[in-house]
């Protein structure tokens, strides 16, 4: 389908997709079974300028003047998820973490910590899970308190993306407990700060090239410029500010999985031969292609339509948000699922790279918010909006 | 460190489709792109100025159509490309090339001159050690490695078939480089959009202070005789075979053996 991009838009697909085809695609075996961070991949994504694409450009980003730049780094995440879904996060989990500082901080803050992520030269991460606070995110047990011109953190985060191999953390901490969501602050947390460790590297089913661990805080000491805004109790608000903002790029890397899989499976098709004839020529098979590019289109529409929507200035986009997340993480599950079928022994096998493809595709129904939780935030819009309707 | 590279433009081999008929190249539908040698030279360029500062200005001499060729260099990185072009110059051979070139390189100024090892359309790797002799430069051709450099010398390694030759040079100098150099890089996204809005500078013979009694065809000492794509013989097919993989190896060693290649 034609989606009219800008040429911009039409070079952010060209370079990304040089850098799939060209440097992911040859390693993406070997970090997906080594489990290693692919910092050589994201210094080709630094250099080729990938990273700062939802970054103001004042910011040393290449977010165009009155846009937010969530299409581009839509577009770009799509081609690298296309060859590997797990490589790709480390740009957009980057992007995850750095949400809180464009929405929330204040202008020195974004001064002092913007360029060097839009540059690839630092990488960021996003601070919220812990192990009892997952999608109830309220029942944050992590503490800083204020001391002098300091905030004292104690407390574990987990399954952080970019742990370790980022620099710059954004960071969510209850600042008053007897308040609930209004007493929850973000703080920017370097790394190398004293009482701020990493536990230990999950292993994990798909995405193995991505770095999960937990962050640990032992009376560790932020300088009160680093509270995010700096003002205490906007914590809750930023943290939804970044889901609703993030969730577009999630859905844009199941989209590039889904995608990915759909385009193996065409080539697969017409070279295998069963029964004396090519296997893209049984309907049985021609169907399953049909209706996995039918919902990929569909998931592509809705991850382009909410994006722009965004870019353009759309106030309350929290549903839209969802809607993508949703709709995007489900087909890549189905689409991958389906791969793995066509390719029938050969697809479970690892040579072959649907079946990482398949793994891969499950964490984006169940991170930045699983897919129940979407379903649950937008059958609360919906409802609210039918009440207000009625009035 | 002001550095000029030197490409050419040459027809696009990855997208190069062969008339059936002839057996030669459609050069009609062939695209065209940059020598691919010349990326590594473009690609030692940004590199030297990364590391000593300064600039790097990408030149070639042809038709108008080699801006588009030339945006790929500024893709990368380079500063600033030169397109030489006149419809005196057309015709030219590697001599009445040369001179021209040099006089570009006279009027942008440098302390490096860098150029591929040789052009995969004509083969002639002269272009740049000539360039050199009209600019009385030193010139060392086939260069694998730069080991140091500083304001005023350079040691380099050349890849000889034999081995290494490390050798060691003044500047100003002209290098031709061998792809064993480096990886050239990727055009970069804001490279990318530079070269899209960058218009390339384009001069004449006069600008360059080129006498039209040095270029042209007229001025050119060598001429191509005769051009021709050689006749494919068919060699004859045999086909042998075997019960099993040791039948068909003895098989084939006895018949490779009979017919003499094996004594």
């Amino acid at each position: 389908m034609n989606y009219f991009f800008t040429d911009e838009e039409q070079m952010i697909i060209e370079t990304s997709r040089e850098i799939a085809q060209k440097k992911i695609k040859p390693v993406r075996e070997h970090y997906d079974a080594e489990g290693i961070f692919p910092w050589d991949m994201v210094k080709e994504m630094a250099n080729a300028g990938l990273c700062g694409l939802y970054i103001p450009e004042e910011y040393g980003g290449m977010s165009p003047k009155g846009s937010k730049g969530i299409m581009q780094l839509v577009l770009a995440t799509e081609e690298m998820s296309k060859v590997c879904g797990g490589i790709a996060l480390s740009n957009a989990a980057s992007a995850l973490g750095t949400f809180p500082i464009l929405l929330g901080a204040t202008e020195a803050q974004k001064k002092k910590y913007l360029p060097d992520v839009a540059s690839g030269k630092k990488l960021a991460a996003f601070g919220l899970t812990e192990a009892g606070a997952g999608s109830d995110a309220g029942a944050m047990r992590t503490t800083a308190v204020k001391k002098g011109n300091k905030y004292i953190l104690n407390g574990t985060k987990q399954w952080i993306t970019n742990g370790f191999e980022a620099e710059t953390y954004t960071v969510f901490a209850m600042t008053d407990k007897s308040k609930g969501a209004r007493g929850c602050s973000c703080f920017i947390v370097e790394k190398g700060t004293p009482g701020f460790t990493f536990g230990k590297k999950e292993n994990k089913m798909g995405i193995r090239a991505s770095a999960t661990t937990e962050l640990i805080f032992q009376d560790c000491e932020v300088p009160e410029e680093n509270l995010v805004g700096g003002k205490e109790g906007t914590g809750f608000i930023i943290a939804v500010g970044t889901l609703n903002h993030s969730r577009p790029g999630v859905a844009a890397q199941a989209l590039g999985i889904a995608a990915g899989a759909l385009d193996e499976s065409l080539a697969y098709a017409r070279q295998r031969e069963q029964f004396g004839q090519k296997i893209s020529g049984f309907q049985a098979v021609q169907h399953m292609l049909a209706i996995m590019a039918v919902e990929v289109e569909a998931a592509r529409s809705l991850v382009y339509a909410v994006s722009r929507s965004v870019d353009a200035g759309a106030t309350d986009f929290a549903k839209d948000s969802a809607f993508c997340k949703y709709y995007a993480s489900e087909v890549a599950m189905k689409v991958t699922t389906n791969a793995v079928q066509i390719f029938g022994g050969y697809g479970y096998m690892k040579e072959y790279p649907v079946e990482k493809m398949m793994r891969d595709a499950k964490i984006t129904q169940i991170y930045e918010g699983t897919s129940q939780i979407q379903l649950n935030e937008i059958a609360a819009k919906l409802i609210k909006e039918s009440a207000q309707k009625k009035k | 460190m002001d550095i000029v590279v030197c490409v050419k433009q040459v027809p696009d081999t990855t997208d190069i489709k062969v008339d059936p008929e002839t057996g030669t190249l459609k050069r009609e539908t062939a695209g065209t792109t940059m020598n691919p040698f010349d990326m590594y030279a473009v690609e030692e360029g940004l590199r030297l100025k990364e590391k000593l500062g300064g600039k790097v200005t990408v030149v070639t001499m042809g038709p108008p159509m080699a801006k588009e060729m030339l945006k790929i260099a500024i893709a990368m990185g380079v500063d600033e490309a030169v397109l030489l072009s006149d419809r005196a110059l057309a015709g030219s051979d590697t001599w009445a090339t040369s001179y021209a070139v040099a006089q570009m390189c006279k009027k942008l100024g440098y302390n490096m001159i860098l150029f591929g090892k040789q052009a995969i359309d004509g083969d002639t790797a002269q272009v740049g050690p000539s360039v050199a002799e009209y600019l009385d430069i030193p010139c060392v051709t086939w260069v694998k490695k730069v080991r140091e450099v500083s304001e005023t010398e350079i040691t380099v390694e050349r890849m000889m078939e034999d081995g290494v030759d490390v050798v060691k040079a003044t500047l100003p100098v002209a290098l031709t480089v061998v792809k064993e150099i480096n990886e050239p890089r990727l055009e970069s996204l804001k490279g990318k959009m530079r070269a899209k809005k960058y218009e390339v500078p384009t001069w004449s013979l006069a600008d360059v202070n080129g006498d039209p009694a040095m270029v042209g065809l007229k001025n050119s000492p060598t001429r191509v005789a005769k051009s021709w794509s050689p006749e494919r013989k068919f060699g004859k097919a045999e086909m042998i075979d075997g019960a099993d993989a040791a039948e068909k190896a003895d098989k084939v060693f006895n018949r490779v053996k009979d017919l003499g290649f094996i004594k």
